[in-house]
């Protein structure tokens, strides 16, 4: 079985641009990544897409074509939506064919335009992840399911807002000098603790913003790369998958995330690796609370002992396992669909040394990416080894 | 959306607004919801009708400021999750100004402020 190796990638900046269309994005991040991984327009045998909200955002299904055309390939064109986790789940389907020996050489990505509907909008665009029937109708949203599962957190495990507050300063710190992020700017602990509540436990700065942005990825077969001696160091070694039941009510557990942590079971496995041996991670955390329940799951920490981490400085960029140096969702920005592909980046960016935020892990050879929708029903977790 | 008929969803709704609420029951104790033909647990075809306790345990709770269209008039209000033992309801919570997880609470229909939908609800039992 071949390897799969990241050739090139092609980031937009993520932030508020309202009137560019998805299209658009994605014709700049996929033009980059096919410019820099050295690989002919032609070659391109297969896009795989991810995005969630196109529908609602401007009208536009059917986006697998539409963007093969945007990035300039004739080639099949499918796009994945899996809410939040649509382009993880499309890295992992992408990762399968070229192992199968299906392609050589796949252009995966994904795109979300969302501020041109406005935060009322975007709230609504963003429930259709839940339950419609017994979530939505509720009256339950996004931010409001993150909230039931903090406040069942801090029923069962303990924990407050100050914890919770000290990732999301921990992140807005990691994104300073991240030229992709959408907000590049410090934040206190008192910041977060002031900010309008949103859904309580949660307020304004617990949450990752409303975000315009596309990312995309070649990726390529260990032979391919050999053959036409492109520079491509990253390998995406390990791969997994894990789905819940979709409603929170639901779940077996509010406070935990069981898909997370099959995902990272087969992933570990996949790779040959245990938790231990990853020295960085790129989670979803999309609300404070989220990162908490990802470090857990992924087997970082014991249950209940997660939300202490960023306070403790553990997931700092000096601590033992930083997490999210990128920023992550909640200050790098979270456009929908383009999250899962982006994580891949920059995590591939930090394990070769061309982050700015590289130097916090000099010389990690093992990173993983998390990837989750709606509130952890599917999640996608990825390892990156460093192998050339 | 309020022509909209959504059998199996409807009637659980009436049935609930009756007081007469249920869950569905495979014969290896799962609960679920309506519609429903396979238990989401074990796939299990045999299905029956359970009547809900006259009140179940408050697990979570949320009060949500920032609302979606369909609710903008009504925020800010309180989400919350109830155990009622077979299965978990998600609902509003009303009549409690300091909600607590373990509290009791009962189950029925209400209205709503922004749209004319009806609204789950649960009161202090
Ligand atoms: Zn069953």
């Amino acid at each position: 079985m071949t390897g799969v190796r990241i050739a090139g990638t092609g980031h937009t900046h993520f932030g508020q641009f309202p009137e560019r269309t998805g299209r658009d994005l994605f014709a700049e991040a996929s033009a980059t990544a096919i410019e820099r991984s050295g690989v002919d327009h032609s070659k391109i045998e297969a896009l795989f897409y991810g995005n969630f909200m196109g529908e609602l955002a401007e009208d536009q299904g059917h986006q697998g074509p539409l963007m093969a055309e945007m990035a300039g390939i004739r080639a099949p064109a499918t796009r994945f939506e899996s809410a939040c986790a649509s382009s993880g789940v499309a890295v992992r389907e992408a990762v399968k064919d070229i192992r199968n020996g299906e392609a050589d050489v796949i252009l995966v990505g994904g795109t979300e335009r969302m501020t041109n509907l406005g935060t009322a909008g975007a709230t609504k665009a963003l429930s259709i992840a839940a339950d419609e029937l017994f979530e939505i109708r509720a009256g339950m949203n996004f931010p409001g399911a993150y909230a039931l599962m903090a406040q069942a957190y801090f029923s069962e495990y303990g924990g407050d807002r100050v914890d919770l507050a000290h990732i999301a300063v921990k992140n807005h710190e990691n994104a300073l000098e991240n030229e992709y992020a959408q907000y590049q700017r410090a934040i206190t602990i008192e910041d977060v603790l002031e900010a309008p509540p949103v859904a309580e436990p949660l307020g304004l700065y617990d949450a990752c913003p409303i975000t315009d942005g596309a990312s995309a990825i070649v990726l390529v077969s260990d032979n391919f790369a050999e053959r036409t001696g492109i520079d491509a160091p990253v390998s995406i070694t390990g791969t997994g998958q894990g789905s819940d039941r979709m409603a929170l009510a639901d779940r077996e557990f509010l406070a935990r995330t069981p898909a997370a942590t099959a995902a990272a079971e087969e992933a570990y496995g996949d790779a040959g690796i245990s938790p231990e041996d990853v020295e960085v991670a790129e989670v979803h955390d999309c609300f404070t609370i989220a990162e908490v329940l990802a470090i857990e799951s992924l087997g970082f920490f014991e249950p209940g002992e997660g939300i202490g981490a960023a306070r403790a400085g553990e997931t700092t960029r000096d601590g033992e396992i930083p997490i999210n140096l990128s920023g992550g969702l909640k200050a790098k920005g979270h456009p929908v669909g383009a999250t899962g592909t982006s994580q891949i980046i920059e995590l591939a960016r930090i394990l070769s040394g061309q982050h700015v935020n590289s130097d916090a892990v000099s010389g990690a050879k093992i990173g993983l990416t998390h990837n989750a929708g709606g509130t952890v029903a599917s999640t996608t977790v990825h390892v990156l080894e460093v192998v050339a | 959306m309020s022509e909209q008929r959504d059998e199996g969803y409807d009637e659980w709704i009436e049935a609930i607004e009756r007081g007469e609420g249920y869950a569905l029951e495979c014969a290896n104790g799962h609960g679920s919801l309506p519609p429903r033909r396979l238990c989401p647990e074990c796939g299990d075809s045999e299905l029956e009708k359970q009547p809900l306790p006259d009140s179940g345990t408050l697990d979570t709770f949320s009060t949500i400021h920032v609302a979606t269209p369909a609710f903008t008039e009504d925020a800010p209000y309180v989400v919350a999750i109830a155990d009622f033992g077979l299965l978990r309801l998600t609902g509003q919570l009303r009549g409690v100004e300091e909600p607590e997880v373990g509290m009791r609470v009962g189950v029925g229909i209400e209205g709503r402020k922004t749209t004319e939908e009806p609204l789950l609800v649960f009161r202090p039992a």
